[in-house]
């Protein structure tokens, strides 16, 4: 199972760096969106709106990266796979590649984030990195789901962001707050129980994630 | 009609009378700035219920379409998800009236207005999900995955969420809530029958819609053979 899945997330990867512009595009989205946001806002924004703008950036990113994860997978390379490897191995390999690209995108656009506005009020910068992580891999465990929905229909780009936004809020919410308290300079010990609650998403939308992927690889 | 088939109708039918009659005639305590408005307990809290009960369905329908695949567990699903959103607009409309007289506002920044909020999108969704594929088997199975996924998701939301940060809710940061009301007998005397003559409506309305759907299938499909016949 480990070694399929190493195989199987060797290959995403494999396949990211023979085709850049797919990133490339998705790095572009990023930084165009922060600057936009940066030419609107003109002058930087109060903390508290820094933060929920900087996590709703990160959302849009997030689910354009996540929607492409079953569309780019042509119907012959489907049924391949299909046939050589387990469905709970492609949904851990997706979930995990997925994480690891969201982790990229959260850096970048972080980075791009305060060139761009000029500003980093982070003050308590390591709890700022753990929600960071965290908030990866639950937006990679639910969008990928999401994703091999959508992608199953006819309509998988406007429904992608449909089926994504209410299921996604409790998560997104959970890390405004830790971020906002990160912001703030809070102690780790206060943000403690709302770090538990995000485990707790991520752990439920995982299991979840794996039980139900079964179901929706089969055609 | 066969009563010992359908007696629960018969109690649903009874709750509901003896809801509305004493909800609007019996004697409720005077709290201020509620007021009369506390009667909505008998009427906006029950929904919730009766939305609750029939998503649970469901999903539970859900659940067991993926291990079965009968069509009929994915009507029982779909219908379940039809009558729990329409119980859910009826708690909406009957949340925001009360807020409009108590609160001041039809609608505020609260937990639990965003929970109703968020439950109500996430079925919107659900349909669209249905509406946007064409195959019934795919059809059925995708949306059984979502509304397990987001059944699952909601639940945490409305469990966790709340307890994070205070709520103007009734029953939440010191403002009157049932646990209050638990002093007055005389209220919980309505309360309780209202909430399981809700439960049954919304049981009975799922109930309809699944037979209507039935028929509709039937005869999609004796139409069917005979066009085959003719042709």
């Amino acid at each position: 199972m480990i070694k399929e899945i190493s195989i199987l997330l060797r290959k995403e990867i494999l396949l990211e760096r023979r085709q850049k512009h797919t990133l490339n595009s998705l790095i572009l989205y990023l930084v165009s969106t922060v600057f936009v946001c940066k030419l609107c806002f003109r002058s930087v924004p109060e903390p508290g709106s820094w933060n929920a703008l900087f996590w709703i950036i990160m959302l849009f990113s997030a689910i354009n990266a996540a929607g492409k994860s079953f569309v780019q997978d042509s119907r012959s390379r489907f049924i391949y796979l299909y046939s050589v490897a387990s469905p709970q191995a492609i949904i851990l390999a997706k979930v995990i590649y997925n994480m690891l690209l969201m982790l990229l995108l959260t850096g970048i656009g972080f980075l791009v984030y305060i060139i761009l506005l000029g500003s980093n009020p982070v003050q308590n910068m390591p709890l700022f990195i753990v929600n960071a992580l965290l908030g990866s891999i639950g937006f990679s465990a639910v969008l990928t789901t999401m994703s091999a929905i959508s992608s199953r229909t006819n309509n998988s780009f406007t429904l992608m962001a449909v089926l994504s936004f209410p299921l996604i809020l409790p998560l997104l919410m959970t890390l405004i707050k830790i971020s906002k308290n990160a912001i703030d300079g809070l102690d780790t010990t206060i943000s403690y129980k709302y770090l538990l609650v995000l485990v707790g998403i991520n752990v439920i939308s995982g299991v979840l994630s794996y039980l139900l992927f079964p179901y929706l690889w089969k055609d | 009609m066969n009563i010992q088939k359908n007696w629960w109708k018969f109690l649903a039918i009874i709750l509901l009378l003896y809801t509305v009659i004493m909800g609007f005639l019996g004697e409720v305590p005077a709290r201020e700035i509620l007021n009369e408005t506390i009667r909505n307990l008998y009427f906006h809290v029950p929904m919730w219920f009766g939305m609750m009960t029939l998503l649970f369905i469901s999903v539970v329908y859900g659940i067991r379409y993926l291990s079965s695949g009968k069509t009929d567990d994915d009507i029982i699903a779909r219908e379940a998800a039809h009558a729990g959103v329409a119980m859910g607009i009826l708690g909406l409309i009957t949340g925001s009236l009360w807020a409009r007289y108590t609160w001041g506002t039809w609608w505020t920044q609260d937990t639990k207005l965003n929970g109703a909020a968020i439950t109500m999108l996430i079925y919107f969704a659900y349909f669209v999900l249905r509406g946007s594929v064409e195959d019934e088997q795919k059809k059925a199975r995708l949306s059984a995955v979502y509304s397990i996924f987001a059944f699952v998701m909601m639940v945490v939301f409305i469990l966790i969420l709340p307890r994070m940060e205070d709520s103007l809710h009734p029953g939440n940061g010191g403002n009157p809530g049932f646990n209050k009301y638990d002093l007055d007998s005389k209220m919980r005397m309505v309360f309780y029958p209202a909430v399981l003559g809700w439960i049954l409506l919304g049981v009975w309305i799922l109930n309809v819609r699944v037979r209507i759907t039935r028929i509709e299938e039937q005869i999609l499909n004796d139409y069917s053979g005979m066009k085959d016949q003719i042709l």
